[in-house]
């Protein structure tokens, strides 16, 4: 490894980071007697304009990983290329809601922030070392701390900071508690050895050190996601962040963790596939003395990691969708709709298999979850200014006081609810047909027959919106306006929900393009 | 020339929501077009495709990495369902000519909600037709909690609840049959090939079949039927009993016995003479239509005496469908048919020409009203339509109900006694609403003749959309009545290829 080559393999970083530094700059700089209007503007613009640069810089990168030695450290091409991909378009629209806010008058800082977080997610998506994974890890947490804190004014952001923060400390501290095991019981810190050398350690038999280990990980990561029973934080985050930056923690921070639980996933199942191919332990342990056990081998990660994932899936689907019927802010109710989604994706996880099939649904999932959880909170944060709360009467008669955006809301939400041809509904179709195609059997059928049952409760609490827009009459018809910005950005989100949805077949094969032929 | 039944309909949807508010005359005026024209190129279909097997009409690849196709086909059944579907289209626009408020959106979710059931008869691929049948499930729902009446967001809400719960079971089904035979390909005619394993098939029936009777109203998933019938605006009424509840009772045909015939073989024992499926079915559809019934008997508002109707005329269908034989099989779809004129002729009167003019439906208060002899019109619809839903000969509902009845017999002899009783109790509930609301001889309360002569207390006139529906859905029965070959000849070669499990 020398300098080029690290250039190289964090090109897109590099470029956020850039921005993230020209946005404080010309703020800070340039602009310190302009109106504030401007200013978050300018700010907002450049940091989408930086979110561009690392597009580019991405296509250009190809795929240069970074390698140390013969240790990978930073992976390129195939599913981390979408998964970045949708980063930094995701980012790009959280961005562009911002225009439309008010909730700061350091509009540079909040961007600046923003873009750093975005460049941790990238390296979280791409790492494949434990190091790696921290330091990404720590990068866009510190960031979605400060973003979850940046409403001065208010109380209760300062308080949702705090309890994710304190939350956050911890899992992090479980997190690299759990990797400590893993180096101690493998020897090294490269995920590839990790597996390998877990593997080795427990085919004398089950080690408890390493089960530890991966319950400890399963937290940090859970935390990450909002699985339960590590997802305490999720409301009280999404009820008291701005809406931009709630927007920001629910869609792109979601797909970089979720792109580094496929990491380590697969390279969980392909060094197994690898093993299986070329024999290799068998020379290895052989010598050891020790005979190869038969394979499918149920040892190390690849038994107690997908046991572990599912738990987490069956307690996420089931209590976020049954707490979301019960909440009354929106807010709150997207939190734990994104509790129960995460619950569907982890059912994939833990139903994994080392080929495009399980790596695309997920990513599918994620990347339209994203997507369309950024046009719910543009539509919340549209109605929060007017009405100022984010209570279900809010959106009392929105059907006439802004016909446009109870027409947006009518999409995002059908679509969070699974329904065609919204592209929620093929989202969940891809990936309980991912699942129920890669394992047969009583017990990925049932979880699957769960997760349908529950999506069929979650109807309910997204209809409960729907109706108070649409069918329940209005306490107060004054008209809501949007700004034009934010009005075209939610159009775009709405139509490529329904376009996405009327043909499924485009996204998947622009997320097949990335794979070599 | 079918296909554009949905395709008219959706961008008819569309156009209504772009439509100027404010200008229901012109947003009436189109919904009417764009029906017609549909229902026209529905007949012209039907006609087109008299003596023809199946046709498949459109064949896209959607999804081509998962098998999916955009394949549109139509047989025997789906002409004759897609033409039940333009009839009760164009009939619920005539009957909702006096939605004042929010009209054009009104007309959009009800084009919509058509839109998605030309879809679901004329899909030959499983996928699409889930896909159309949830289509279907969002308009129904904002019909009713906007336009209802009587509690109309817990009908509304209990309605699309029952639907999504259905269609749930119906999705695990369809994942566990798509990948059961290998994930290649969701095209109906494939997996009708594909020689599902029979223990498959034995669970997979159920849910499936399940799934799809529940908006069949088979008891005891029935009971959205009737609050949800009761809360909808007349034409969401018309719509729910005529061809919504036609959806399920299609889907059970179509994907539970085509795709897993041998889900009705027998279990091998039998726990109190019931061995299969298709005695549990069977007697529950036998337990639906005397149900059914003797409530619609004792029921007090008018139109949940139609609304239980529907429950036991629906348990027909499904009686006829687990007979499994030729002539059961066909008087099911029949039946389908019929009912769904019937019951939007029976909602119709109910919902429109007398509700909206009366503001009652307690049968204790029309009976005051003396509606035979001001609104003789209703009065005299309300005797044909009530004919036709007694099944009395010289109407669709009698050639329906004798080919299921007989069917039924040459199956199990018992379920056509069973079944017969709820006829009978079906005249009953008939004629007892029926002399209750318009000709009885009750003397009206004193407040009443206070304002007798009172022009404001007058009811309005009879309009002339009104007159057109009526003659256009008692006719169509009556003429199917007196001349059933003209359906039979289309449905009975689709349904003997259907149960010979080739399906061509």
């Amino acid at each position: 490894m020398n300098y080029a080559d690290l250039f190289r393999a964090t090109l897109p970083e590099t470029a956020l980071e850039i921005a993230a530094l020209l946005v404080l700059v010309v703020d800070l700089g340039f602009l310190r007697k302009a109106a504030l209007k401007t200013r978050v503007v300018v700010a907002a613009l450049l940091g989408a304009a930086g979110c561009g640069a690392a597009l580019w810089a991405l296509q250009i990168q190809g795929n240069a990983g970074l390698n140390y030695g013969e240790l990978t450290l930073l992976g390129a091409g195939t599913y981390i290329a979408v998964a970045q991909t949708g980063i930094l378009i995701l980012t790009a629209l959280t961005l562009l809601l911002l225009i439309d806010s008010v909730f700061t008058r350091n509009a540079g800082e909040y961007v600046a922030v923003v873009l750093m977080a975005a460049a941790g997610g990238l390296i979280i998506a791409a790492a494949q070392d434990l190091l790696v994974i921290f330091v990404g890890l720590e990068l866009l947490s510190l960031g979605l701390y400060i973003l979850t804190a940046f409403a001065k004014s208010s109380g209760k952001s300062a308080e949702a900071a705090m309890k994710y923060y304190l939350f956050g400390g911890m899992s992090a501290a479980f997190l690299l508690f759990g990797f400590s095991y893993l180096y101690g019981l493998s020897g090294s810190t490269s995920l590839p050895r990790v597996v390998y050398g877990t593997y080795v350690a427990s085919v004398h038999g089950a080690t408890p050190l390493l089960y530890l280990a991966l319950v400890m990980i399963a937290a940090g990561l859970g935390f990450k996601v909002a699985a339960v029973p590590f997802h305490l934080w999720a409301p009280d985050t999404y009820e008291g962040a701005p809406a931009p930056a709630a927007a920001f923690i629910a869609s792109v921070s979601k797909v970089a963790s979720f792109a580094l639980l496929i990491t380590i996933s697969s390279v969980a199942l392909h060094f197994l596939e690898t093993l299986h191919l070329h024999g290799i332990a068998v020379a290895i342990i052989t010598t050891a003395g020790t005979p190869l056990p038969p394979l499918p081998i149920v040892h190390g990660f690849r038994s107690a990691w997908p046991q572990t994932l599912m738990v987490l899936s069956t307690a996420s689907m089931i209590l976020g969708n049954l707490a979301a019927l019960a909440q009354s802010s929106v807010r709150r109710l997207l939190a734990y709709s994104a509790i129960a989604h995460a619950g569907y994706i982890l059912l994939a996880l833990a139903f994994f298999t080392y080929s495009p099939l399980s790596t695309n649904a997920i990513l599918y999932y994620i990347l339209t979850y994203g997507l369309t959880t950024i046009g719910a909170f543009g539509v919340v944060s549209v109605i929060e200014r007017a009405t100022g709360s984010d209570r279900l009467d809010s959106f009392l008669g929105l059907h006439k006081r802004n016909p446009l955006m109870a027409a947006v809301l009518l999409v995002l939400f059908l679509s969070l609810a699974g329904i065609p041809p919204l592209v929620g509904f093929w989202a969940k179709f891809n990936l309980f047909a991912a699942v129920l195609s890669v394992s047969a059997g009583p017990v990925p059928f049932a979880l699957v027959a769960l997760a349908i049952g529950m999506s069929a409760v979650s109807l309910y609490y997204y209809l409960q919106v729907l109706k108070r827009a649409y069918v329940m009459p209005a306490i107060d018809e004054t008209p809501i306006k949007a700004h034009p910005v934010t009005l075209i950005v939610l159009l775009a989100i709405a139509a490529a929900v329904v376009a996405l949805g009327c043909f499924p077949a485009l996204l998947q094969s622009w997320i097949a393009s990335f794979y070599p032929r | 020339m079918l296909a554009w039944t949905i395709y008219l309909s959706f961008a008819g949807a569309l156009v209504e929501a772009l439509l100027p508010k404010g200008k229901p005359g012109l947003a009436r005026w189109f919904a009417l077009s764009v029906a017609v024209l549909a229902l026209l190129h529905a007949v012209g279909g039907f006609a087109a495709g008299m003596g023809q097997g199946r046709q498949i009409i459109v064949d896209i690849p959607w999804v081509p990495s998962m098998g999916i196709h955009f394949l549109l086909a139509a047989d025997g059944i789906s002409r004759v369902l897609v033409l039940l579907t333009g009839l009760a289209a164009v009939a619920g626009i005539l009957f909702s000519w006096n939605v004042e408020h929010r009209t054009n959106e009104f007309f959009a979710f009800y084009l919509a909600l058509i839109g998605g059931v030309y879809g679901v008869f004329l899909s030959f691929d499983l996928f699409l037709l889930f896909v159309f049948y949830e289509i279907a499930i969002v308009p129904k729902y904002f019909l009713i909690a906007i336009w209802g009446s009587t509690r109309r967001e817990y009908g509304a809400m209990k309605l699309a609840l029952y639907s999504f719960v259905g269609s749930a079971m119906v999705l695990i089904g369809l994942l566990a049959a798509y990948t059961t035979a290998g994930s290649h390909s969701t095209s109906l005619i494939y997996l009708a090939h594909a020689g599902l394993p029979v223990s498959f098939q034995m669970w997979c029936f159920p849910l499936v079949f399940t799934g799809f009777a529940i908006l069949a109203g088979m008891w005891p998933f029935h009971t959205w039927a009737p609050t949800g019938h009761v809360a909808a605006p007349t034409a969401a009424s018309m719509l729910l009993a005529g061809v919504v509840m036609k959806l399920g009772a299609y889907g059970c045909l179509r994907v539970g016995i085509w795709l897993f015939p041998h889900g009705l073989d027998p279990w091998g024992f039998s726990f109190i003479g019931v061995g299969s499926w298709r005695d549990v079915f069977a007697i529950l559809a036998v337990i639906g239509i005397v149900y059914g019934a003797l409530v619609a008997l004792a029921q007090t508002d008018f139109k949940f005496v139609i609304g239980y109707s529907s429950v036991s005329h629906m348990g027909f269908v499904l009686l006829g469908l687990m007979t499994l034989n030729q002539i059961g099989v066909t008087g099911a779809v029949l039946q389908m048919f019929s009912h769904g004129v019937i019951a939007g002729l029976l909602f119709a009167i109910v919902g429109r020409i007398v509700y909206d003019r009366t503001h009652t439906r307690q049968l204790a208060e029309l009976e005051t009203m003396h509606l035979a002899k001001r609104l003789p019109f209703a009065a005299w619809a309300f005797v044909i339509a009530g004919m036709a839903s007694m099944g009395l000969p010289g109407f669709s509902g009698f050639v329906a109900e004798l080919q299921v009845l007989v069917g039924a017999w040459i199956a199990k002899p018992w379920w056509t006694i069973a079944a017969g009783v709820g006829i009978i109790v079906g005249v009953a509930y008939t004629w007892r609403a029926l002399q209750k609301a318009f000709f009885s001889d009750t003397l009206p309360s004193a407040h009443f003749l206070e304002h007798e002569h009172d022009p404001a207390h007058e009811l309005a006139a009879i309009t002339w959309p009104e007159v057109t529906g009526v003659v256009m859905l008692a006719g169509v029965s009556l003429f199917v009545g007196l001349y059933p070959r003209i359906l039979l000849d289309t449905i009975e070669p689709a349904v003997k290829a259907l149960l010979a499990g080739g399906g061509q």
